[in-house]
C-alpha cells in the first residue's frame, strides 16, 4: 500500500516537473517572438533616426535622437580620447593610456612622445596599434569622459567648446571625419562603437534638423 | 617597391614591402643595428629615430611612411659621438646594458632640441616612455641636465 502511494507520488511529481520545465521553455521562448522596436537595443545596434518618427512633438524627438546618438558619443571607443584630464585612456575600463603619454600643448602629445610617433594613419594588426589620419585628443574643452549625455549635448553645440563649428559643421564631422571613422573600425578586435557611422550621421543630422535640443541631465541611452 | 629616403644625410633606397616596419628597413637592409627592436609594438622606445625631427618609433612605423623623408639614427645623431648627450652620457656612465640608450638618446637629443634647457617635468615627460630595464633612469636624467647645461642634481 505504502509502495503504491509512493509510486504515485513519484509519478504525479514527475509530470508536475515537466509542466514547470514547458512552461519554463514557454516563457523563455516568448521575448524572441516579440516584434523588433521593443527589443532592447544593445551591443552593436543603434536605432537610425527612423525609428524615432513616431514621437511627435520635435523637441521630443529631438531629445530622443541625442539620446540614442550618445550610445556612440559615450563609448570608450570615443571618449578614450575625451579624457577630462591629460592623459588619454585606454581599453573598454578606460584605463590610462600605456605607455605613459600626455596631451601635451596641442592635444598631440610632447616632443619625444607625439601621438603621431606610434599611432599611423591606419590601423597596425600585428603590433595593434590603432591608427587613423590626425590620431590627436580631443581638447579639454571637449572633455567626454565622466560626462552625461546631456552635458555632451550642450557641449557640442557650444562654439567656445565645440572648436567654433556650427551646427551644421559638426553634423559633417560625424557624419565624415576619419578620426571619427575609427570608432566603427578600431581593428585588433576591439570592440567597435555601435551602428554604423552613416546612420550615426543621419542621427546626428536628425537631431539638428529637429532644434538641437538636449534629454534631462538624468536620460540615459 | 622602391622607396627612397634619407638615412643620415645619405640618400638610400630600400626595396621593401611599403608595410614593412621602418626599424626592419634601417637593421635588415641598411645595417643599421644601432637602433634596437625591444618590443615591435611601440611599448618600449628602444627603436626610437627621427623622421623629420619627429621622433618616431621605428617597429610600427611602416617605411613608407619614411619615403621621400629624412631619418635620423643613433649613427647619425653626430658625426663623431661628439653631441653633448652623448659626451654627458659617457662622463656619467649612463648606460648599463645598453639595450635602450639609442632610443633614449635620440629622445633627448628630439627634447633638447625644441626646449635646450628643460625643465624636470619636461624631461620627465619626454622621456617617460622609454623604458629601461636596467633602471639607469636617475643617470639618464643626469645626463640630460648636463648636456642642457644644468645642474645634474
Ligand atoms: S621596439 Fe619599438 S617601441 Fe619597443
Ligand atoms: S641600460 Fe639596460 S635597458 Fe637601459
Amino acid at each position: 500500500m505504502l509502495c503504491a502511494m509512493r509510486r504515485v507520488f513519484v509519478a504525479v511529481a514527475i509530470v508536475a516537473a515537466v509542466a514547470v520545465v514547458m512552461r519554463a521553455a514557454m516563457l523563455e521562448a516568448k521575448p524572441t517572438q516579440v516584434a523588433q522596436p521593443t527589443q532592447p537595443v544593445t551591443g552593436a545596434r543603434l536605432r537610425g533616426p527612423e525609428a524615432f518618427a513616431g514621437i511627435a512633438d520635435p523637441a521630443e524627438r529631438s531629445r530622443a535622437l541625442f539620446l540614442e546618438a550618445s550610445r556612440v558619443l559615450t563609448h570608450p571607443r570615443c571618449i578614450n580620447c575625451h579624457p577630462a584630464g591629460d592623459v588619454p585612456h585606454q581599453g573598454m575600463t578606460l584605463e590610462l593610456h600605456y605607455p605613459p603619454v600626455v596631451r601635451g600643448p596641442k592635444d598631440r602629445g610632447v616632443v619625444g612622445v607625439e601621438c603621431a610617433g606610434c599611432h599611423q594613419d591606419r590601423n597596425l594588426e600585428l603590433a595593434r596599434v590603432p591608427g587613423a589620419p590626425s590620431w590627436h585628443l580631443a581638447p579639454i574643452e571637449m572633455a567626454w569622459v565622466g560626462k552625461s549625455p546631456r552635458a555632451i549635448c550642450e557641449q557640442m553645440q557650444d562654439p567656445k567648446r565645440n572648436g567654433g563649428k556650427t551646427l551644421a559643421q559638426i553634423v559633417e564631422h560625424n557624419a565624415h571625419d576619419k578620426l571619427v571613422a575609427w570608432g566603427w573600425e578600431p581593428g585588433a578586435g576591439r570592440e567597435p562603437v555601435p551602428g554604423t557611422q552613416e546612420q550615426f550621421g543621419r542621427l546626428v543630422a536628425a537631431w539638428v534638423e529637429t532644434g538641437a535640443k538636449c534629454p534631462p541631465e538624468e536620460a540615459r541611452p | 617597391m622602391t622607396i627612397r629616403l634619407r638615412v643620415n644625410g645619405v640618400d638610400r633606397t630600400v626595396d621593401a614591402d611599403p608595410e614593412m616596419p621602418l626599424l626592419w628597413a634601417l637593421r635588415d637592409i641598411l645595417g643599421l643595428t644601432g637602433t634596437k627592436y625591444g618590443c615591435g609594438q611601440a611599448l618600449c622606445g628602444a627603436c626610437s629615430v627621427h623622421l623629420d625631427g619627429q621622433v618616431v618609433r621605428a617597429c610600427v612605423t611602416p617605411v613608407r611612411r619614411a619615403a621621400g623623408g629624412a631619418v635620423t639614427t643613433i649613427e647619425g645623431l653626430s658625426p663623431d659621438g661628439n653631441h653633448p648627450l652623448q659626451r654627458a652620457w659617457m662622463e656619467l656612465g649612463v648606460p648599463q646594458c645598453g639595450f635602450c640608450q639609442a632610443g633614449q638618446l635620440m629622445t633627448a637629443a628630439a627634447l633638447l632640441k625644441a626646449k635646450p634647457r628643460p625643465t624636470d617635468d619636461e624631461i620627465d615627460q619626454s622621456l617617460a616612455a622609454n623604458l629601461c630595464r636596467c633602471g639607469t633612469y636617475p643617470r639618464i636624467r643626469a645626463a640630460v641636465r648636463k648636456a642642457a647645461g644644468l645642474p645634474e642634481k
